[in-house]
């Protein structure tokens, strides 16, 4: 099920503009790798290469390979929509369909794909979904009202629960906790720490506690200057990240000594 | 001035300052429409006196006294501050009036002349070999030709209007969407008589067809589609990206994220806009009196002979100059309005029934 991204040579560029630059990292399966590092250094960007949707941005352009179990992502002749249903994504911001009910929201990736299911069974991969993002409590008598009605934290539950709900391999996360609550945060590390029994997970987060909380390993990016593209600095397990990292950059970062 | 807050402080303590309050005197709600009527009055009754024979004169009066008026009043009871904003207010409805008028005046005007002859009768006949000066006639056959030739406009030109516009936003790229784009709104600028020209010159004079309620359409069909392209490309550009995206990245195809995410967000601005860019073609006379003709008699088929259409029927029957064609003329008027005005709150019901629904 789960699998192993081999990522060797990525360089993203929006326009001419070069956003990260050369970047090679392994990401194990059935594991969390978590991405830290300061804000503008292309750690959305290169997330959003794994599921080739960088390409959707006007402009935007990628050199380099994606091995995803020993297959290129950008080799020719593959599809961008059956990697997309392979690595599922969770945005920065919430983005419910504003035209779709609750329900609708999170079989909309099951429906819009044409997997028809039963009504059954789509109410119970809903359900479940919803249980597993925490958020079956407080939607489930109003299943059928629009999901814009929601607030900020529960709109992005929402959009955890949608993005589970198609079971993708690999589930890349943008910051998924910076709107909610510690509790909500909690049940979604928890909720992290599950499907990382079945999925490979890439999770970006400004948060360090949270990095080290719920990640195998980590990986620091930084840019050497304003307007350079992006880099990896250092790639290696948590522990050793947080407690004796090979780069000094990434123990000023990680210690607050930054810039 | 009643405002009790005071500029100057008081030159000392000793004296007792007056309680500091936010209140001030307030004209009552009823004194702008009773200062409007008593301007009113006064409007009338100077026009009276000096003998003004132009009711525009009287209302001129009438507003220039109902604002001095309210200035002065205001000034006096409320203090300055006040006094401003209800100058600014009054302009504003006057400017409202001024807008207003000519447009219910016409309405009027209609209703009132339209409604002489307006009946069932007129409504399901057609004018048949009943000579111009008499009375009766109907214009069922202009209904009929109306509604087929702008039905078969629509369905010309609202699917390649929408499927242009879903390219331009959603695919285009490069040099093919600039030109697209220029040539659209080269069309946007073309009168609806050179349309009914280019029309009859290529359909009628090369290729040898006879008038009919086709070729009319194929002319409203080049006026309405740029007009659906370009109201639908506004819309699907507030489209926001991170919808797409979201779908995108459920791993659903570009062109069902379309279907299915996009154009259902959308779509109550696209109906609105197709809607008026039908309200649009609905009235024009230009291509349908080169490429129609007008028939007196129905003619249920579009595609084989002259027909007829309300906006003709009006300009051929006021052409004709007797007292029952005028009256014929204003009841068709009446109807074209009629429809027009039913197709835009059907337009509002659907933008208001699709529109994206928030809240609990
Ligand atoms: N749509 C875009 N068009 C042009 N440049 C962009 C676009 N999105 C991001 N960039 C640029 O790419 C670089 C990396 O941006 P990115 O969003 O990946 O940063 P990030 O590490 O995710 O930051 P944050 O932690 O604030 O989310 C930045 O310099 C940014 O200005
Ligand atoms: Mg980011």
């Amino acid at each position: 099920m789960a699998k192993r991204i081999d990522v060797s040579g990525l360089s993203a560029f929006y326009g001419s503009h070069k956003a990260i630059d050369d970047i090679s990292m392994t990401v194990e399966p059935r594991s969390v790798t978590a991405f830290i590092g300061p804000s503008g250094c292309g750690k959305s960007t290169f997330l959003r290469t794994l599921n080739r949707m960088h390409e959707v941005t006007p402009g935007g352009r990628v050199e380099g390979k994606v091995l995803l179990d020993d297959e290129n992502l950008y080799g020719s002749g593959v599809d961008p929509v059956a990697v997309r249903r392979t690595v599922g994504m969770v945005f920065q911001r919430p983005n419910p369909f504003p035209t779709m009910s609750i329900f609708d929201n999170v079989a909309a990736g099951l429906r819009l794909n044409g997997t028809v299911k039963k009504k059954s069974e789509l109410n119970d991969v809903v359900e479940k979904s919803l249980k597993g993002a925490n958020l079956w409590n407080e939607v489930k008598d109003r299943l059928n009202k629009p999901g814009s009605g929601l607030s900020g934290g529960q709109q992005q539950r929402l959009c955890i629960a949608r993005a589970i709900a198609v079971e993708p391999q690999v589930l890349l996360m943008d910051e998924p906790c910076s709107a909610l609550d510690p509790i909500s945060t909690l049940a979604i590390e928890d909720l992290i720490g599950e499907l990382k029994e079945r999925f490979t997970i890439v999770i970006v987060t400004h948060n360090m506690q949270q990095a080290a909380r719920v990640s195998d390993r980590t990986a620091f990016f930084n840019l050497s200057a304003v307007g350079q593209p992006g880099k990896l600095v250092e790639i290696d397990e948590t522990e050793r990240i947080f407690s004796n990292p090979s780069v000094q950059d990434t123990e000023d970062y990680i210690s607050g000594r930054f810039g | 001035m009643s405002n009790v807050i005071t500029e100057k402080r008081p030159v000392a303590d000793s004296a007792p300052r007056p309680p500091v309050t936010l209140r001030q005197a307030r004209l009552p709600r009823w004194s702008p429409p009773v200062f409007a009527l008593v301007a009113l009055a006064a409007g009338a009754g100077i026009g009276l006196v000096a003998g003004l024979d132009s009711k525009i004169q009287w209302g001129l009066i009438a507003a220039l006294l109902f604002i001095i008026g309210t200035y002065a009043v205001a000034a006096k009871v409320e203090g300055a501050r006040q006094a401003k904003d209800r100058l600014a207010t009054s302009l504003v409805w006057i400017a409202f009036l001024l807008a207003v008028l000519p447009l219910a005046s016409l309405i009027w005007e209609t209703v009132v002349r339209g409604s002489k002859v307006l009946d069932g009768y007129f409504l399901t006949h057609s004018m048949g070999t009943l000579p111009d000066a008499m009375v009766g006639g109907g214009i069922n056959h202009a209904i009929t030709g109306t509604l087929q030739q702008v039905g078969l406009a629509t369905l010309i030109a609202a699917p390649i209007g929408l499927l242009t516009a879903i390219y331009l936003v959603e695919y285009g790229r490069g040099r093919l969407a600039k030109a697209v784009t220029f040539f659209v709104d080269v069309m946007t600028g073309v009168p609806s008589i050179v349309a009914g020209l280019f029309v009859l010159s290529v359909w009628i004079l090369i290729l040898g067809f006879g008038p009919s309620g086709f070729a009319g359409s194929m002319a409203l069909a080049i006026l309405m589609m740029p007009v659906v392209v370009r109201s639908t490309e506004e819309m699907l550009k507030l489209v926001p990206n991170e919808l797409r995206e979201a779908s995108l990245a459920l791993g659903v195809p570009k062109w069902r994220t379309i279907l299915k995410v996009v154009l259902p967000t959308s779509i109550g601005g696209i109906t609105t806009g197709v809607m008026l860019a039908i309200a649009r073609i609905t009235g024009e006379t230009a291509p349908v009196l080169l490429l129609v003709w007008g028939a007196k008699t129905i003619n249920n088929n579009p595609f084989e002979g002259a027909q007829q259409s309300l906006p003709l029927y009006v300009y051929q029957q006021w052409q004709q100059g007797s007292e029952a064609s005028y009256d014929r003329a204003w009841a068709a008027a009446l109807v074209l309005i009629a429809f027009v005005m039913i197709l835009n709150l059907v337009a509002r019901g659907i933008a208001r029934w699709k529109a994206p629904k928030t809240g609990r």
